[in-house]
């Protein structure tokens, strides 16, 4: 759509009234507030995340403890009100046992991957070509592969367990990161308040920590709250293929590969742990999405 | 003017190391080729040539407008002359001293004495940054003034660009107009106390009531702080307002230099002429009938051999499309003075100076007798 | 049966709800052009010069309130369905931009669009249409037009972007061409090739021309009447040589002096004082009326149309009175016409 020149943005009222000035990050805060879509899916993951922290509490039983008995009881049960797995435990509890893993699982290794890939990325948007080069072809070797087998293959080779969950995740998601802070530094370093700042003399540090960190910052956020989203699904697929976490945890991946024979039996208690997934992974991307829309609005210029 | 004025009242004089008569920048034969991609298979770059010799200097205290259309090369000059962009060959010559050299300035230093505004533009400031961070990063970050120092610092050049510090300081780029995020340049380019302002279109992105007083600011701020001025625009208007001398450029090459009275109302190049004549008349009921120029700027990648303007040169001819011309002092045109002294508007400096800093030059065949050229040594040449 | 003008508008308002606040960005605008007229808009940014244009084609955003009418050829607008609209955007009325990458598709070649817009309109046969186009390239001066067909927008330069975009405007002969700041973006030998392009091609077409500028010299070399604009208002309107030379309005004085052409270098600009208004909350009466030097009391109330003798129209009380001090001072015979604001 075309641009159309509206009113002079300094005749805002708000510099005439005296009010306060409003930064970037209180713009975006503003335009979430008013986003009603996004503001539902962060209240969602609250509670998901109130429930994974408070586990012990909220949960109804033990989850590792299971008994014959009680086998694949039905939603509904007295007592196990979402059923119970093919060893008698208690669905509730373990999925909310279950949360603390996934969210760690989910959002740990795109942690890791922020600070390393993010790092690498802005040095080789800063640097000349050779090093810009060397990183970037480095990265867009692991890029050839599908996440999902690149995941699988470190798994296999370094074993199961969570700790190597959260590595293989951490390499998988490196290289996505190191190209978009890579893409975006070099959209900031050629704007011309970066050369203003290079002819200032100021030293390249400064430089990079006044002036390309606090642009690249946005972008990078959004697109790491996007990865949760698939981290989560990975790291559940990765269990599901038992490379990820060991059982008897409960891990919602594992759930449902352990569930996976119940499915004829009951089939609703067999998908709820897949429920859990779609919805936690779901909220992720709709966050990012929202974020996006946040952080988008062109400024006037 | 504020009272609580940090700023020397003239620091240029405080830092003057060669004189008065010394100008203040020298550039010589200035140089910069980028080479375009590669085809596949070809042996040979495609060049362009973005500056190709380029060579004027400026005397302290005075303004020195650059004119020329896109793809002339004014703004590469400009990043050349701060090292933002390196040079292919040439020499930069700061108050006597070369840059880069060993016994001469450093780039650094001749960061902390030269500054730029730029175009306003939304990239122009920080958009993560309050007013004030943005002023004082210079001082903070290259002469590692003390934070709350640089923040009066800042606060006080807000003053002196006309922006009242308690209500702008703590405000966001993108909460101000066109006029104000251009003081706001300034203020920043004069943070670090430079003697050499580089102003690059620096006025061209506001309406025209607004551009009307940054000018203004800009003027007194030259005789404030004792400032010399380098303004490149391609706006005829507002160089003839601001410059003492002018320097046309095309196609990466300076094709006239002289003092503005001189350029405007003698101008001796065709291009130059053309220049003039493609401004809008500002009367209805005289319109211009037709285009000086016809065609586009040529493209800068493997530029015309020769004369670089002869594919829309009236007057060219064989000779044109051999030789380069040189930019001489052009002999005297009718009713002109050799050192191109304009009895109607006397220039401010001394005359004693560099001959060659006064004079009006041309790069153009026509201009040298000898050349070559079947009108060279007829004179001067119409001029409106 | 008289024919209707080329473009009528009245009362033209446009509101932008842009959140809590509303913003005037036009207010009350109305004029008649004639076939074959160029009228000139000039003012600064935040006049309103641009919505205007855009509402003429009903361009807007859907957040935003018009009121008024408007008429192209005796066509309602504001009242015409989305289908005939298109048949009228482009067939009876068509816009040309500052940067021509808003209007040219970069996947097609220029030759495609310009065809493919002509077959659209008028369904005929494509080797009529690849005809009508050169015809159309040359028209405009694009030089070696057969190959030029065949280029992309990015493999054409600023100027020859810009008469591709003109002849994409043309391409089915409008009556009226609406010109939102065609030539700010380009060089200044080339701007002047395109202003009279357009004057030939205008006078060439008969076509109704609203051009809308903030360069004064571009309102002068191109506008038949010239309409000043501030704040969303016409506030002077009349030949292009009344205005330039009259300056009746307060405004167009100072926009005026703040031209450096004719000034003496060296010399201090004369500005105009205080900042551009504030479209969300505009003063009662006369918008101008903070900023101006011959400010009155009374310029809190709406200042009415004053008529300067010969069309030109200026809405200003100081006008008035200067106009009726002329007349009661001077035999009837005098000329009316007010002397400029010194």
């Amino acid at each position: 759509m075309t641009e159309i020149s509206l009113v002079d943005p300094a005749l805002v009222p708000e510099v005439a009234a005296g009010l306060e000035p409003r930064g970037y990050w209180q713009g975006v805060g503003e335009r979430l507030l008013r986003d009603r879509v996004t503001l539902a899916v962060a209240a969602v993951l609250a509670v998901i995340i109130l429930l994974a922290v408070f586990a012990p509490w909220v949960a109804t039983h033990d989850p590792l403890q299971g008994s014959v008995l009680r086998r694949l009881k039905p939603v509904g049960t007295p007592g196990y009100f979402l059923g119970t797995d093919e060893t008698g435990r208690d669905i509730w509890s373990r999925l909310v046992y279950g949360a603390r893993l996934s969210l760690i699982c989910g959002i740990t290794p795109v942690l890791f991957a922020t600070m390393i890939g993010g790092a690498l990325g802005l040095i080789a948007g800063i640097s000349g070509r050779f090093v810009n080069m060397a990183v970037m072809r480095v990265v867009d070797v692991f890029y050839a592969f599908p996440s999902v087998l690149l995941a699988i293959a470190i798994c296999g080779v370094i074993g199961a367990g969570i700790g190597n969950t959260i590595l293989s995740l951490s390499v998988v998601f490196t290289p996505p990161i190191v190209r978009i802070t890579e893409s975006l530094t070099t959209q900031v370093k050629n704007r011309d308040f970066v050369e203003a700042a290079r002819a200032s003399a100021a030293p390249l540090l400064s430089i990079i920590r006044h002036q390309i960190v606090p642009n690249v910052l946005g972008g990078m956020l959004v697109y790491a709250t996007s990865l949760v989203s698939i981290s989560i699904i990975l790291s559940a697929g990765l269990s599901f293929l038992g490379l990820g976490v060991t059982p008897p945890n409960p891990e919602w991946g594992l759930m449902l590969n352990a569930l996976r024979q119940a499915i004829f039996v009951n089939p609703i208690v067999a998908a709820l742990p897949g429920v859990a997934i779609v919805i936690t992974s779901l909220c992720f991307n709709l966050l990012s999405d929202g974020l996006r829309s946040a952080m988008d609005i062109k400024l006037p210029a | 003017m504020s009272t609580t004025d940090f700023l020397a009242a003239a620091p240029a004089a405080a830092n003057d190391r060669g004189g008065a008569k010394q100008p203040l920048l020298i550039v010589r034969e200035l140089k910069k080729y980028f080479s375009a991609k590669t085809r596949f298979l070809s042996l040979r770059a495609d060049q362009v040539q973005a500056v190709d010799g380029v060579s004027f200097s400026i005397a302290k205290g005075s303004t020195l407008g650059v004119v020329g259309e896109s793809g002339c090369g004014k703004s590469t000059t400009a990043r050349l002359l701060l090292h933002l962009i390196e040079p292919d060959a040439g020499e930069i010559i700061f108050d006597g001293e070369a840059v880069g050299a060993s016994d001469g300035i450093s780039v650094r230093d001749l960061r902390l004495a030269a500054q730029m505004v730029f175009q306003d533009s939304y990239s122009s400031l920080n958009p993560r940054a309050t007013i004030g961070d943005i002023i004082a990063f210079g001082p903070r970050a290259a002469k590692g003034v003390a934070s709350r120092v640089a923040t009066q610092r800042a606060e006080n050049l807000l003053e002196q660009v006309g922006l009242r510090a308690s209500l702008f300081a703590r405000r966001y780029p993108h909460e101000l107009s066109g006029g104000q995020r251009q003081r706001v340049n300034i203020a920043r380019a004069l943070a670090l106390e430079p003697r050499l302002l580089i102003l690059d279109e620096a006025v061209s992105a506001l309406d025209k009531s607004v551009e009307a007083q940054i000018l203004n600011l800009l003027s007194d701020l030259r005789d404030d702080l004792g400032l010399t001025y380098l303004f490149i625009s391609h706006d005829l208007n507002v160089v003839r307002h601001v410059s003492d001398r002018v320097v046309v450029m095309y196609l990466g090459r300076i094709v006239e230099a002289g003092d503005v009275g001189e350029i405007f109302r003698r101008p001796l190049h065709p291009y130059t002429q053309a220049l003039l004549r493609a401004m809008p008349s500002m009367d209805p009921d005289h319109r211009t009938s037709e285009p000086p120029l016809t065609g586009d700027p040529p493209n800068p990648i493997n530029p015309p051999s020769g004369c670089r303007f002869r594919t829309r040169c009236v007057f060219a001819e064989a000779v044109c499309a051999r030789v380069s011309p040189v930019l001489a002092a052009a002999k005297s045109a009718i009713g002109g003075s050799e050192d191109g002294n304009d009895p109607l508007r006397p220039s401010r400096f001394s005359s004693g100076g560099d001959r060659a800093d006064r004079e009006h030059q041309v790069a153009c065949h026509m201009m040298v007798t000898g050349s070559g050229h079947s009108r060279a040594g007829a004179g001067a040449f119409g001029h409106d | 049966m008289i024919e209707p003008p080329a473009v009528k508008v009245d009362n033209l308002r446009v509101r932008f709800r842009q959140r809590e606040r509303l913003i005037h960005a036009v207010n009350d605008v109305s004029f008649t052009l004639a076939g074959g007229e160029v009228l000139g808009i000039l003012g600064e940014s935040g006049s309103g010069k641009s919505v205007t244009l855009r509402a003429l084609m009903r361009l807007l955003p859907a957040n935003c309130e018009i009121d008024g009418t408007i008429a192209v050829a005796g066509d309602e607008i504001m009242t015409a369905s989305e289908s005939r609209l298109e048949e009228m955007r482009g067939g009876r009325i068509a816009m040309i931009f500052q940067e021509p990458v808003t209007a040219l598709d970069p996947v097609f070649t220029i030759g495609q669009q310009i065809a493919e817009t002509i077959r659209r309109h008028e369904g005929i046969d494509r080797r009529t249409a690849k005809r009508r186009t050169l015809e159309l390239l040359e028209r405009v001066q694009i030089p070696s037009a057969r190959r030029r067909f065949d280029a992309y927008p990015h493999e054409l330069s600023g100027g020859m972007r810009q008469r591709a975009m003109i002849a994409l405007a043309l391409s089915c002969n409008p009556r009226v061409l609406l010109a939102d700041e065609p030539t700010t973006a380009l060089d200044v030998t080339v701007q002047i090739q395109i202003l009279l392009l357009l004057r030939e091609l205008q006078r060439e077409l008969g076509m109704a021309v609203i051009f809308v500028t903030h360069d004064v010299g571009v309102a002068a070399e191109i506008s038949d009447r010239l309409a000043v604009m501030y704040a969303g208002r016409f506030v002077e309107t009349g030949s292009a040589a009344q205005v330039l030379k009259k300056r009746a309005h307060p405004y167009t004085e100072g926009l005026l002096a703040a031209n450096l052409h004719g000034v003496a270098p060296g010399t201090r600009l004369k500005t105009i004082s205080g900042a551009p208004p504030n479209l969300a909350a505009l003063p009662p009466g006369c918008a101008f009326a903070p900023r101006c030097p011959d400010a009155m009391p009374i310029c809190g109330t709406m200042p009415p149309s004053v008529d300067c003798g010969g069309g030109h129209i200026a809405c200003c009380f100081r006008t008035r009175d200067r106009l009726t001090e002329v007349r009661d001072s001077t035999t009837p015979a005098v000329s009316l016409l007010p002397t400029t604001v010194p």
